[in-house]
């Protein structure tokens, strides 16, 4: 209840700020200061971040602790709203999705104020631009992301195709036969995994299938709702047909890592996915090294169908109420340095954010398809979050949500659009 | 519980009079607490309630509305689905456990070897923390790699794997499944002490009557335990109006699950509409009041 969970956050919140104030006065008393930054944990990022925030750490004299996170992506901002808005400096730099700047813009400082033009200027400015709010630069680009097509490279061929799906109608008749010759010895096989829990992942699936068929971007870049047309209604029946036919009826309740769970174990022959399970595909323990590749996400049916990949960059930025704003803006700069990020291209998986890194020959060699990426993120489509501004949390939930249902079958494509797009003039109001 | 009334007939004596103030005293710093800690942010939700407020923005812009929010929640078809989860949750999980907790308290009550152990093995899936057992059970429903579709495959209960977390039809009697076996145990202690504290000499008395068993059971154990399972049923019943942790991990924000407290959270924090989320929550308190005062009802008739 109410008071309840108040009197919890107040005690919380003054318990924390005791633990705050005691780490701050231990790195006074060291020298150096102590950051604490909120990074990713899906995948291998955890112990990325911790490898390289360690390095600058030593360099500068500093300390670094990594502050554990959830996993879940509108649980993450849940949390950090709740931090920020209670004005709390515990974490100095936070790691956010690109599609929060509009969304914590007040709560982060300036970058402009602390970071030279010209690093600046060595990101694509694209991705710069997208993260200046007001002609305020909440936060640096720190990789991009954008949804996959994993395919296997030895399934196909054992079951005669020669390339992967261009179309969605491709790949469902491909994950069907492969499905069907691969149960004879594995129970278990699946045709296509991808993320169909009620959470801010469905959103960005179903986007690309929506976006793929022609249907749009729910919300278009003047504010008007355009969800309710026929080809987002069929392109969320497509969706829906998969459900326990080449995908497991659970898939409504995957997340990325339940899929890549899935995929890794070597039972799936598709995937939708993020680059980051790229690299751990190909891991050592990983049953399915070697044995795939990736591609742009297949196109849908017609003329009016393209390929789509909803874009999800990740970037680094500092609270505003931070006692060391200054260092952990040195922080952010070398954490998003091309130092950094060519380790996190060829370790991790993740996209640089400078296109210099793109050039490096390590990393086109340990990651030969970053350079093929270019033409995925050529068809990225955003989500509509710059028009919606505060009110896109509520958007992306009404949308999983609708979509969910589909998915479930509660309901159908054209019903489920037709009550969304009541949900979202309701949200709309007067304007967004 | 009410206050005993200072104003007694008896207040002229000089003695109650100072018996009263010494009472007042001392009970002073329990009213204090109760004031900070209840009545102040009671009051303070259902202020911002009246207005505009999102935490997104810094400093924070109180827009004053009015009973616009209570409007907006009135006609809100989330928050009646909340509601109406909330109250189906609640039925029929507490009936369950009332059953299942009578049958294991009157189990355990008679004499057997190895009783200590039994008690003591029963208490485990109520002294796992909250979080800890709905993250396994979620673990154990998973459609893929879940030991539940696993075991009923082998005990032949269902051929296919179920998806028991994705079925509109199936999540909900899930949860309540988890509930049962979280909370039957609480259910359970509590009838168990009421049994323990029913005299032995009726039941001697009723056999020498030649009372049988199952007469035995409804003439003297049921109406003695009347006021523990009263007790427990209260305790269980506002409990389950709150769910919220359970729920929340075993099946997120779906609509098929969404209890009262999970749809105030998803407002105020995922949402960070500090208004909105404020209405929702005194909304949720009133029907929690609404439960107090028809249970304070019917506790004063069964009283008399």
């Amino acid at each position: 209840m109410k008071w309840y969970s108040r009197g919890v956050l107040v005690v919380s919140l003054l318990g924390s700020a005791a633990v705050g104030l005691v780490v701050t006065n231990l790195g006074i008393a060291q020298g150096g200061v102590t950051l604490r930054v909120a990074c990713g944990t899906v995948g291998s990022q955890q112990a990325l971040c911790k490898s390289a925030a360690d390095r600058w750490a030593a360099k500068t004299g500093n300390k670094v602790d990594v502050v554990p996170n959830v996993a879940s992506s509108n649980e993450r901002l849940a949390l950090f709203q709740q931090q920020l808005s209670a004005g709390s400096s515990d974490v100095d730099v936070y790691q956010i999705e690109n599609i929060w700047p509009g969304l914590l813009a007040d709560y982060f400082v300036d970058l402009k104020e602390y970071v030279p033009e010209a690093t600046i200027k060595e990101f694509f400015p694209s991705m710069i631009e997208a993260d200046t709010v007001e002609g305020k630069l909440v936060d640096l680009p720190w990789y991009g992301d954008a949804g996959l097509l994993y395919y296997r490279k030895d399934l196909l061929e054992k079951y005669g195709f020669k390339k992967p799906p261009s179309t969605w109608a491709q790949l469902t008749s491909m994950a069907t036969k492969i499905q069907q010759g691969e149960r004879k010895d594995n129970s278990n096989f699946w045709g296509y995994v991808w993320q169909g829990a009620a959470y801010e992942g469905l959103t960005c699936d179903a986007l690309e299938w929506i976006y793929s068929y022609g249907g749009g971007t729910i919300v278009d870049n003047k504010g008007n709702v355009t969800i309710n047309n026929k080809n987002a209604a069929a392109a969320l029946d497509m969706a829906a047909k998969w459900v326990g036919t080449i995908s497991p009826k659970g898939v409504t309740t995957y997340s990325e890592e339940e899929s890549r769970g899935v995929w890794q174990a070597g039972n799936a022959a598709f995937m939708r996915n993020w680059p980051y399970a790229f690299p751990l595909g190909n891991g050592d323990t990983s049953p399915i090294k070697g044995k795939f590749d990736v591609t742009v996400l297949p196109k849908g049916p017609g003329a009016s169908g393209k390929n789509a990949a909803t874009f999800g960059g990740h970037s680094l930025a500092v609270n505003r109420f931070s006692k060391n704003a200054k260092a952990a803006a040195d922080l952010v700069v070398y954490m998003t340095s091309a130092e950094v990020q060519k380790e996190r291209a060829i370790v991790g998986g993740y996209n640089p954010s400078r296109p210099v890194v793109y050039k490096d020959p390590e990393v086109l060699k340990a990651s030969p398809f970053l350079g093929r990426l270019y033409k995925v993120f050529a068809n990225a489509v955003v989500r509509p979050t710059t028009v919606t501004a505060t009110k896109y949390p509520r958007v992306s939930e009404a949308f999983w949500n609708a979509s969910n249902s589909v998915l479930t079958g509660k309901s159908n494509g054209a019903a489920a659009l037709v009550a969304l797009e009541d949900e979202l003039k309701r949200i709309k109001g007067a304007k967004w | 519980m009410p206050l005993k009334n200072p104003r007694n007939p008896n207040r002229r004596y000089s003695l109650s009079a100072w018996r009263a103030r010494t009472a007042w005293l001392l009970l002073t710093p329990s009213l204090l607490i109760l004031v900070l800690v209840a009545a102040f942010p009671l009051f303070r939700s259902f202020q911002l309630s009246l207005f505009d407020v999102s935490i997104l923005k810094f400093p924070l812009q109180l827009t004053w509305v009015g009973l616009d929010n209570y409007v907006a929640l009135a006609s809100d078809p989330r928050w009646w689905r909340s509601v109406w989860n909330t109250v189906v949750f609640t039925v029929i999980s507490v009936g369950f456990e009332t059953v299942l907790g009578l049958m294991i308290a009157l189990l355990v009550h008679s004499e057997f070897k190895g009783r200590g152990l039994v008690r003591t093995a029963m208490l485990v899936p109520w002294a796992i923390p909250g979080v800890v057992s709905s993250q396994m059970w979620r673990w154990m429903f998973n459609d893929v790699y879940g030991v539940i579709n696993d075991l009923f495959i082998k005990l032949r209960l269902i051929k296919t794997p179920m998806a028991w977390l994705a079925e509109p039809a199936l999540v909900l009697p899930a949860i309540i499944a988890v509930d049962v076996w979280k909370t039957t145990p609480f259910m359970a202690l509590i009838l168990l002490a009421g049994l323990q504290g029913i005299p032995k000499e009726l039941y001697e008395a009723a056999r020498v009557d030649g009372a049988s068993s199952v007469q035995q059971f409804w003439r003297i154990t049921f109406p003695l335990l009347r006021p523990s399972l009263l007790v427990a049923l209260i305790f269980r019943t506002l409990d389950a109006l709150r769910v919220f942790d359970m729920i929340y991990i075993v099946a997120g924000t779906q609509i098929e699950t969404i209890s009262m407290s999970i749809y105030a959270r998803q407002q105020l924090i995922s949402f960070g509409l500090l208004g909105y989320g404020s209405a929702v929550s005194t909304g949720m308190f009133l029907i929690l009041a609404l439960y107090i005062a028809v249970y304070l009802v019917t506790l004063k008739v069964e009283v008399k």
